[in-house]
């Protein structure tokens, strides 16, 4: 009961932070309201059990990833966010689509898996030992590739922000 | 969960934050009195013995002091900044045990204690960044952009020197790592503790570490957030009252938690350097040697604790009063271009022992030390010219400057 309870407040804030990433005027509110989604979501993970999943979802999206995006907006002045509004391209029909696509499809997905809601039981699954087994014995090759591809990346752009000194 | 449960986590809360909140004034009048005499000074020595009530005083000033809003500040993260500063902090200790009793240490005895320690450090940062962004002020906002990037250049060190201490104990689990280096010392000397910086990836994951959280806390010589003779205070500098304190004791509170996770991982946690087990083996039949074994085996480890955290904090202050501040590129150089591939190597090198034993192990150690003086440490000089002439005005001998 006490988790339910727990659960529904946490989806509660988790949606309405969301919405309010989206809806917000301000690109500090967004952001910080983005971080507050990924920190409910990350409590939703250890209500799961899956602490591991839960910790990383901190550690490197609360933590990591949300810093540098405050940190670019703090650094690049955008402007004020009704000029962004109103400039009139292709984009906002092309953002509304791929919008509406992803929703429709989580919610016919939700009413097709979740709607018997069987509760699990508190399983092994989230721990960091089975990850770690599922990463580096069956999944190896797909995470040395991962590797290779971030390696790929933080070359890239050195080579991109390396200053020529003659 | 049943209701006792719950009862003694409220029990752990409540010790967890009376030490941390109680031990705060000593630890500020300690740094101001030690500071004091590393630079000749006399301190604060009037109100109380030593001057130990001073922090006390400078409380109810802060209290009475009037709080000054910026006019064109971003009032509420404004004012959420501060307690961002200081829920992370107080949250980083949870899981660090102080003592052997498991009602009463850890708050949370979690699976995944190193990970959460290196989750609410890294939301360290936001308090930081919001309060520099929200005051409207470009001495704040530089204060912040430097110390959001210092905060994640050094997680990234510091997740790799953890992670060697992860590695050798088998486990997430801080309550695991203690009991880890509770070992015979290398195995073999059976009086003395296994401390993982007693091993080389100890000690090269301890000094990373203390390279990391000096960083971390935003602390001299890695104080660019906040230098005084260049950003004003940095971050803080539109801050007054109880804001301001609040701040002030978020830091105090990080340095204690991150020295926490330093003694638990690298200095044996609450184990004394010596193993009391003959003197519990003499104390199992009670009377003289069962008050010894009671002392040392229950109620002194807490001690050892506390004495190595403050060994820790004043070795900060020793630092503080000793080197002078980086300079910006120097700082991301030490953390990307020394502190990261240092850690990835000591790591490999540990997996090598896990793997394979003490010799290839420390064979491996020694390999890397040789490649690292004869390749890296003797271009040295040139790298940094090359650095200096793209960034400012090279420091030249007299006659190059005249001619």
């Amino acid at each position: 009961m006490a988790e339910r309870v727990l659960f529904f407040i946490l989806a509660i804030v988790a949606i309405v932070s969301a919405g309010g990433v989206v809806l917000s005027r301000n690109p500090v509110r967004s952001a910080l309201l983005l971080v507050l989604n990924f920190f409910t979501l990350a409590l939703i993970y250890f209500m799961l059990s899956a602490q591991f999943i839960g910790a990383l979802q901190v550690i490197v999206y609360a933590g990591a990833i949300m810093v540098l995006f405050l940190f670019v907006i703090m650094l690049l002045n955008l402007g004020s966010p009704e000029a962004v509004m109103q400039e009139r391209d292709l984009k906002r029909p092309l953002a509304y689509l791929i919008g509406f696509g992803i929703l429709a499809t989580l919610v016919g997905q939700a009413f097709v898996l979740l709607l018997p809601m069987t509760p699990q039981p508190p399983s092994q699954a989230g721990t960091a030992k089975v990850i770690g087994q599922a990463l580096f014995t069956q999944w190896a090759y797909p995470v040395l590739l991962m590797g290779v591809l971030l390696t790929v990346g933080v070359i890239g752009s050195i080579l991109l922000a390396r200053r020529r000194v003659s | 969960m049943t209701l006792a449960d719950f009862g003694w986590a409220i029990v752990r809360i409540a010790i967890m934050l009376g030490f941390l909140l109680s031990v705060l004034p000593v630890v500020i009048w300690l740094e101001r009195r030690a500071l004091a005499w590393f630079q000749n000074r006399v301190g604060p020595n009037r109100l109380g013995p030593f001057g130990l009530l001073q922090p006390m005083a400078d409380a109810v000033k802060l209290f009475f002091k009037e709080e000054i809003v910026p006019a064109s500040a971003d009032r509420f993260i404004w004012a959420l900044a501060p307690a961002l500063s200081l829920f992370p902090a107080l949250a980083a200790a949870a899981t660090i045990p102080w003592g052997p009793n498991r009602l009463l240490t850890p708050v949370a005895d979690v699976d995944i204690g190193v990970l959460y320690f290196l989750a609410m450090s890294s939301l360290a940062a936001y308090g930081v960044l919001l309060a520099g962004w929200s005051s409207n002020n470009k001495y704040s906002l530089l204060g912040g952009l430097r110390s959001s990037a210092q905060v994640i250049s050094y997680e990234l060190g510091m997740g790799l020197a953890l992670a060697a201490a992860v590695l050798a104990a088998g486990s997430f689990r801080m309550t695991t790592i203690v009991e880890m280096q509770a070992q015979p010392l290398w195995g073999v000397v059976p009086f003395l503790h296994n401390w993982l910086i007693f091993t080389p990836w100890g000690l090269i994951g301890g000094a990373l570490f203390f390279v990391c959280m000096l960083a971390e806390t935003n602390r001299a010589p890695f104080d660019l957030p906040e230098a005084e003779s260049e950003l004003v205070a940095g971050y803080q500098t539109e801050y007054s009252s109880m804001k301001f304190a609040a701040f002030f004791m978020g830091e105090y509170i990080a340095i204690l938690a991150i020295c926490g996770v330093m003694t638990t991982c690298f200095l044996g946690g609450y184990l004394a350097p010596i193993s009391w087990s003959p003197i519990q083996a003499l104390g199992e039949g009670g009377g003289f040697w069962g008050i010894v074994a009671t002392l040392t085996g229950a109620l002194t480890p807490p001690l050892w604790f506390v004495l190595k955290l403050f060994g820790l904090f004043f070795s900060f202050l020793w630092i503080r009063a000793t080197l002078l501040r980086l300079r910006y590129d120097q700082l991301m150089n030490l953390g990307w271009r020394f502190l990261i591939p240092v850690g990835l190597v000591n790591l490999a090198l540990l997996t090598v022992y896990v793997i394979w034993g003490w010799i290839p192990s420390l064979i491996g150690y020694a390999l890397a030390i040789a490649v690292y003086f004869v390749v890296f440490a003797a271009r040295r000089p040139e790298r940094r010219t090359v650095a200096l002439l793209s960034e400012a005005q090279p420091y030249r001998p007299k006659e190059a400057q005249s001619g």
